[in-house]
């Protein structure tokens, strides 16, 4: 009854082309941007901003790089946490090296040196595909980091390998509370997430659905196989590294290159599964559940045992939280392979028919 | 549903109201980890330093009448999920949390700048930063005891007595097989500084975690020829290590460990392969030492205890975990004299409570920890306050003490520990405190 678009008429070319057609979408949009940018920072208290939304904000990124890569262009990634680790590292580099940069553009050049890899590390994929792509992309992950423990110049000679990110200035403004830092971390992913949004609906985005669904195909009808992959491998890897600066920067601070591990490849991995494979929504409400999820399952189960007055051991619970949670995640998968992204669509497709389904 | 939800909500409210209780109390977060690899060192030392919390509690009635208070939190040893723990705890109880133990070496990296601005202390008793001994630069950070660097210098020490002093160490070859972290990677220019010095040769060989293959390595190890191999493991590399040694026939006697190698759960799941294996510690096992008689008295008798399996009470990380305890605490009373005795304190006075904290012989034998561990003076400008070593040999079935404490080599660390931390500081752009106007 409230989200439906009739009557609302488009005139123009640039209407019908919006990222949100729907009048009231845009208003849920436009006011969730108010929320987030607004009411958050300023109702927030220090332990959401800085211990749960800002590395959520940095997951999703992490994700939607993935998305591209794989949910897109239809190539299977294990190598995620690896560029996420380029970018980390070469971020403190350019900070370090050339402060004159500023820290945006360091941001920026080490997502740049993060594309570079992956492009390097995309060429297998010329050749092969599925599993052996992702056992190929393996590689990468285990070389990057072996090259970031052994290659004294990465971590500026540090004894035990281990970074600490810079203070975040930028013309001469610092960035150091919790807010702040939120701040930037959403500006740069909300600018990132609309600009991945309309290059999916874009002809490069266009050639990469072609290359997932049958690249044979693709091929056939004139898309370039060899362009089309490695800037799909570009583009997933600068917002990984991207996502992996602003985890050294706005989120942990000191990292060490054992952070980047290929768990936390697998985990994002997870991320796009469980929110949807082929989607930027897909990508935040996934890393919403792999990273709140545990989280809100460990509070839960101390209030429980508060206010049931009787000590379960913190053991049971912790182990407890992991079944809990591998058992959801199969229980999804079962119900909606699609990921939580169909789910949302759906409902979106029932409100819009409510109240009178046919 | 309904019953759920209502559930939910009285148990949401009553955590709230549980923080909001009474006010003379002192909170200290128990951020540890019970699950995964190195679960048995997590729950082992975390049930230690809860344990002693709660034996002040039960037999003295707190520090001065304010009793202790914690509350776990899974990290699950990992540096996101220990830093949202870090959040979370850091404004419970009246005064905020007192001071944090990360246990983790990388947790403790991703607390330094946090913790500072927030004026919490961190103590990283026996891991994380070594240079952070230097407390003009890292005036919240004590690597309390003993640190990596300190503790690799005890033993070479040790390594050179055995061979019959420290000028026999000529031309020796040692092998230095570690984890691959930031952990593992710590005390490698150290060894390589004392080889310099002593003219023994040592070679690094990297174990990618969690290290439960090292086959390759311990045929490096066997071309080698070794004289002695410290083992610089964690969790489920250390039995790895002494069954890998076993099968190539490298004695384990000649093998020193590190103390996150010397736990009973190190060497337990390894067998006969264990016997005879060293290990430093910077505490001992036992419930000889009438702190853990009054432990097993005032705490377990009573059906109190932290850990489960009872037979883990006295064990290497559990004594360990004691000694947290009794740091920590000490350190309240040494803060409590200052600011306000019966009354729990802030963060920043848990600060000059450590920096001036001071557990002589006399004191220890007050505590009933005579021999636990080794006497305490930490000061602005250490932060480690303390740097022997005590080691320990396995005999199959227990861990027999062969050396007394063994001091570490400060005319060596502490030059390099300054050098380290002025290089953090200039990196930061921090202007190290003037320890002589500190009060």
């Amino acid at each position: 009854m409230l989200y439906r678009e009739a009557g609302q008429f488009k005139s123009t070319y640039a209407q019908d082309l919006g990222i949100f057609p729907i009048r009231q979408d845009r208003v849920a949009f436009w006011l969730l941007m108010l929320v987030a940018f607004v009411a958050v920072p300023l109702l927030g208290d220090q332990y959401w901003l800085s211990a749960i939304l800002t590395p959520f904000l940095i997951f999703a990124l992490a994700a939607l790089g993935l998305n591209i890569l794989t949910g897109y262009a239809g190539q299977l990634s294990l190598g995620t946490a690896a560029f996420m680790a380029v970018g980390a590292f070469m971020a403190y580099n350019f900070v370090l090296r050339m402060p004159w940069l500023g820290v945006i553009p360091s941001f920026i050049l080490a997502g740049l040196c993060a594309a570079a890899v992956g492009v390097v590390f995309g060429l297998p994929s010329l050749r092969i595909k599925g599993f052996y792509l992702a056992v190929a992309t393996l590689a990468c992950q285990f070389f990057v980091l072996w090259v970031i423990q052994r290659w004294g110049w990465i971590t500026n000679y540090s004894q035990s390998g281990v970074i600490t990110a810079q203070e975040i200035v930028i013309f001469g403004y610092a960035f150091t509370t919790p807010a702040q830092k939120y701040l930037l971390t959403l500006a740069i992913v909300v600018v990132m997430a609309l600009a991945a949004k309309n290059l999916m609906r874009s002809e490069t985005g266009r050639a990469f659905m072609a290359v997932r669904d049958m690249d044979v195909a693709a091929s056939v009808i004139g898309i370039p196989m060899m362009k089309t992959k490695l800037l799909a491998f570009a583009i997933s890897s600068f917002y990984c590294g991207v996502a992996g600066a602003l985890h050294a920067f706005t989120y942990l601070g000191t990292v060490e290159p054992e952070a980047y591990t290929l768990d936390l490849s697998f985990r994002i991995l997870f991320m796009i599964i469980i929110g949807g494979v082929g989607s930027i929504m897909g990508s935040f409400l996934g890393a919403a559940f792999i990273i709140l999820f545990p989280i809100f399952l460990n509070i839960f189960a101390g209030g429980i045992s508060h206010a049931l007055g009787v000590e379960i051991s913190h053991a049971v619970v912790s182990n407890l939280e992991l079944m809990i949670f591998g058992g959801l995640i199969i229980f999804f998968l079962i119900v909606e392979p699609h990921g939580f992204a169909r789910l949302w669509q759906i409902a979106k497709e029932k409100l819009r028919l409510w109240p009178f389904p046919h | 549903m309904k019953r759920i939800i209502a559930a939910g909500t009285v148990a949401l409210a009553t955590t709230f109201a549980g923080t909001a209780a009474a006010q003379n109390e002192q909170f200290v977060p128990a951020n540890f980890y019970w699950v995964g690899p190195y679960a048995p060192g997590g729950s082992g030392f975390g049930g230690g330093m809860i344990d002693y919390f709660q034996l002040l509690n039960e037999r003295d009635g707190g520090i001065n009448g304010v009793k202790l208070t914690w509350e776990k939190c899974e990290t699950e040893y990992r540096n996101d999920r220990g830093v949202e723990c870090y959040e979370r705890s850091k404004n419970k109880g009246p005064t905020g949390a007192t001071v944090i133990h990360p246990l983790s070496t990388g947790i403790t990296y991703s607390l330094i700048e946090k913790a500072t601005a927030d004026k919490i202390p961190v103590i990283s008793m026996g891991y994380g930063r070594t240079d952070a001994a230097d407390g003009r630069v890292f005036p919240y950070i004590f690597p309390l005891i003993t640190t990596y660097w300190s503790q690799n210098t005890a033993k070479i020490k040790f390594i050179g007595m055995k061979e019959g002093g420290m000028d026999k160490l000529k031309g020796k070859k040692i092998v230095n097989i570690y984890h691959d972290s930031a952990y593992g990677k710590e005390t490698i220019p150290v060894l390589d500084a004392q080889a310099k010095k002593y003219g023994f040769q040592v070679t690094h060989i990297a174990v990618p975690h969690p290290g439960n293959e090292q086959q390759s390595q311990w045929l490096q190890v066997r071309q080698i020829r070794p004289d002695w191999v410290i083992l610089r493991g964690w969790g489920v590399m250390n039995p790895t290590a002494l069954k890998a040694a076993a099968k190539v026939g490298f004695p384990r006697t000649k093998i020193v460990g590190v103390w996150w190698s010397g736990a009973e759960e190190d060497v337990i799941p390894a067998g006969d392969a264990a016997k005879g294996y060293i290990a430093a510690g910077f505490n001992l096992p036992g419930t000889s030492f009438p702190v853990m008689q009054d432990l097993l008295k005032h705490v377990y008798k009573k059906g109190k205890g932290d850990l489960e399996d009872t037979s883990r009470v006295g064990s290497i990380y559990h004594t360990r975990g004691i000694v947290a305890g009794i740091i920590t605490t000490e350190a309240i009373r040494t803060a409590q004299n200052r600011f306000g005795k019966g009354k729990p304190i802030t963060g920043e006075q848990m600060r000059w409570g450590i920096e001036n904290l001071t557990i002589d012989e006399k004191r220890l034998k007050q505590l009933g920890a005579t021999g636990l561990m080794q006497p305490l003076k930490v000061s602005c400008m250490d932060h480690e306050g303390g740097g022997a070593v005590k080691f320990i040999q396995w005999d199959g079935k227990k861990w027999n003490v062969i050396t007394d404490w063994i001091a570490s080599d400060q005319s060596l660390v502490r030059p390099m520990v300054e050098a380290s931390a002025a290089q953090y500081a200039k990196e930061k752009g921090i202007t190290p405190r003037d320890c002589s106007k500190e009060k």
